[in-house]
């Protein structure tokens, strides 16, 4: 066994443990600095970066300022959407936008905003990225949510009187929010070779 | 297949001048030719077995009497094939029954794009790479080719690819049921070279791939997967990217469906979730019998099918068929495909051409005597995780009818007894 006074804090001990956990610190610190290797390539600007970075992620990041009615998406909706999407969103020739709910089980599922999306921050993120087809990335922030407040509220899950902006849009709950599972395959039983 | 039916070039001093100008206006060929035009399915089969009369008119009775072309720019292929993809506005279909071996020309490599293929010019392309980064970069096509370069062979399958086919037998050909996969060699630099020079966050988990199409079309990707084995790709079989194949940069993701590998890329953004985009959400997800769905199914499971003998060709007799065909899977190497001309009722091994490669497409081959007897053909294949290509009703048992996407059934080719052949499920 180890006698008591080999194992004596003296202050030069305490000193000497000290210096050595700085040093580990500093030195942990500096490996997770950005090292590159090639030096290849250029900073991006905030200015580059904020000019396309336009995902909004489902807890609502990336949602600009401004706000949408339901009355004003049913204007922006027959002005832009209804040519593709059908008067009322249920007639196409584009994808059906609402209806379906409690479908999926059955022998003819439809699949629609109200009965199978996920997250309503999906259906702001997908309007401006890549709607209308003929003019993607033209809507403002306000005809977005407007838009996206329409077909929310033509799917039974919205108020009519719901203002849609960066903070309730995230606070919406979609119906079939829990419907989806991770991948679980291979699922077909293996035979022997 | 009816490549050897055209006959020999004639020896001139035999005569004569009609087998280069063989449409003369004489009754007889006017008559065979309304006789013809009768029927828009007769000419549209007689123009894909033969050469066209135009060609037949211009090639010289003895090439080995007339000089030749001097030499070109660019090449064409001969005046006399005519292989091409079957187009959609949205999407195009490689026609596998006329291709031999495992590399797809970049011409016919299969298309499937969300809004149009984007003109890009390479000198104005950025790629951003940013969010859970050290430091946000901008890289040029041109910075991005001098970054240490990897190749590779990889098939790219869309997961649609027999998607119409869950609900009984709905292509007439191998194109139309199995046209959404083809196998290119692709050149670019590891996508873990890109993010170590950004230097990437502990925090980051999951990487936003973004094209600039007008579709924008946005993935989630798994960042442990693609610092394993991603690629940014700027080449294709050689030379730059076809526009219809993400020029001037792509992302590949080997053996993952194919909507993963987002062409026309332009940001790459590190993240600690995915972001649950249009496509990861409402579209490329597998609906299941109860009600759930299956998302984020990336791998393409291990799946063959037979282009020689094939729906819509026509065996001419009894006798030697080679019966040729193309495996693959997305997790690793086909290790055997087994052939069946009964049915299904019993099984042989084919001959697989080597090299076998990873994520690639494999040729296997077999020799067969045919009887002249109606039978079924299959094919079956073996990956190097053990799994076995399924039945269509051992998937449909799990999975139902409703998932539309990864059907990797086998399929089964059915031989009449005047030679034809059609898409049949038993």
């Amino acid at each position: 066994m180890f006698t008591s006074n080999k194992w004596t804090l003296t202050p030069i001990w305490v000193m000497t443990v000290m210096f050595i956990c700085v040093s580990a610190l500093v030195s942990a610190a500096a490996e997770s600095e950005h090292t590159p290797t090639y030096n290849i390539g250029r900073p991006a600007s905030q200015a580059e970066i904020h000019a396309w970075n336009i995902d909004i992620a489902p807890n609502g990041e990336g949602l600009p300022s401004g706000q949408g009615t339901v009355i004003e998406g049913a204007t922006v909706y027959t002005n832009i959407c209804a040519s593709c999407h059908g008067l009322t969103g249920i007639e196409g020739p584009m994808p059906i936008l609402i209806g379906g709910r409690d479908t999926l089980t059955t022998n003819q599922p439809l699949k629609t905003v109200g009965s199978y999306w996920p997250y309503a921050t999906t259906l702001y993120d997908y309007i401006y990225r890549a709607m209308p087809l003929n003019a993607p990335q033209s809507l403002s922030p306000q005809q977005v949510y407007a838009v996206v407040a329409w077909i929310l509220f033509r799917n039974g899950i919205i108020e009519e009187s719901t203002i849609l902006n960066a903070q309730t849009l995230p606070a919406v709950h979609m119906p079939n929010q829990k419907g989806f599972v991770r991948d679980t395959r291979p699922d077909v039983s293996r035979m022997v070779p | 297949m009816n490549n050897n039916d055209a006959p020999l070039a004639e020896n001139p001093s035999s005569h004569s001048e009609s087998s280069d100008n063989p449409e003369t206006d004489s009754p007889l060929n006017r008559r065979t030719f309304l006789l013809t035009a009768s029927s828009t399915l007769a000419v549209t089969a007689a123009h894909m077995l033969t050469p066209t009369s135009a060609a037949t008119a211009s090639s010289p009775s003895d090439p080995a009497r007339t000089p030749g072309m001097e030499a070109s720019a660019y090449g064409t292929r001969a005046t006399f094939e005519h292989a091409q993809r079957l187009t959609t506005s949205t999407r195009s279909l490689t026609p596998l029954q006329q291709l031999s071996g495992i590399i797809t020309p970049s011409a016919l490599h299969f298309e499937r794009h969300h809004n149009g293929v984007p003109l890009i010019d390479p000198q104005k392309h950025r790629l951003l790479v940013h969010g859970l980064v050290h430091q946000p970069m901008i890289f040029t096509v041109e910075e991005l080719k001098r970054f240490p370069a990897e190749s590779r062979l990889a098939f790219i399958e869309c997961s649609g690819n027999s998607g119409k086919e869950w609900n009984g037998p709905k292509g007439r050909t191998v194109q139309e049921t199995h046209g959404l996969t083809s196998t290119s060699e692709w050149t670019g630099v590891s996508l873990a070279t890109i993010l170590h020079e950004a230097g990437i966050r502990s925090e980051a988990k999951w990487m936003l791939a973004e094209g600039s199409d007008a579709a924008a079309l946005t993935r989630s990707i798994p960042l442990d997967a693609g610092l394993e084995q991603a690629l940014l790709c700027y080449a294709q079989n050689g030379e730059p990217l076809r526009p219809e194949q993400g020029y001037p940069l792509r992302l590949l993701l080997p053996g993952w469906e194919g909507n993963t590998c987002v062409k026309w890329l332009r940001r790459l953004k590190l993240m600690t979730s995915p972001a649950m985009t249009r496509e990861e959400t409402s579209k490329y997800t597998d609906l299941m019998p109860d009600g759930t769905a299956r998302q984020f199914t990336f791998d393409m499971e291990a799946k063959s099918v037979i282009t020689f003998p094939s729906g819509g060709q026509q065996l001419e007799k009894p006798g030697f068929v080679e019966i040729r065909g193309l495996a693959w899977t997305g997790r690793g190497r086909i290790t055997h495909v087994d052939v069946s001309t009964d049915g299904g009722q019993s099984w042989q091994a084919a001959a697989l051409q080597q090299p076998v490669l990873p994520m690639c497409h494999t040729r296997f081959r077999l020799a067969w005597e045919w009887n002249g007897q109606a039978t079924i053909l299959q094919s079956r294949c073996h990956d190097e995780t053990g799994y076995v290509q399924p039945t269509l009703a051992d998937l449909i048992a799990i999975r139902g009818t409703h998932s539309y996407y990864h059907n990797n059934a086998i399929q089964s080719w059915k031989i009449t007894e005047d030679g034809k052949v059609h898409n049949v499920h038993i």
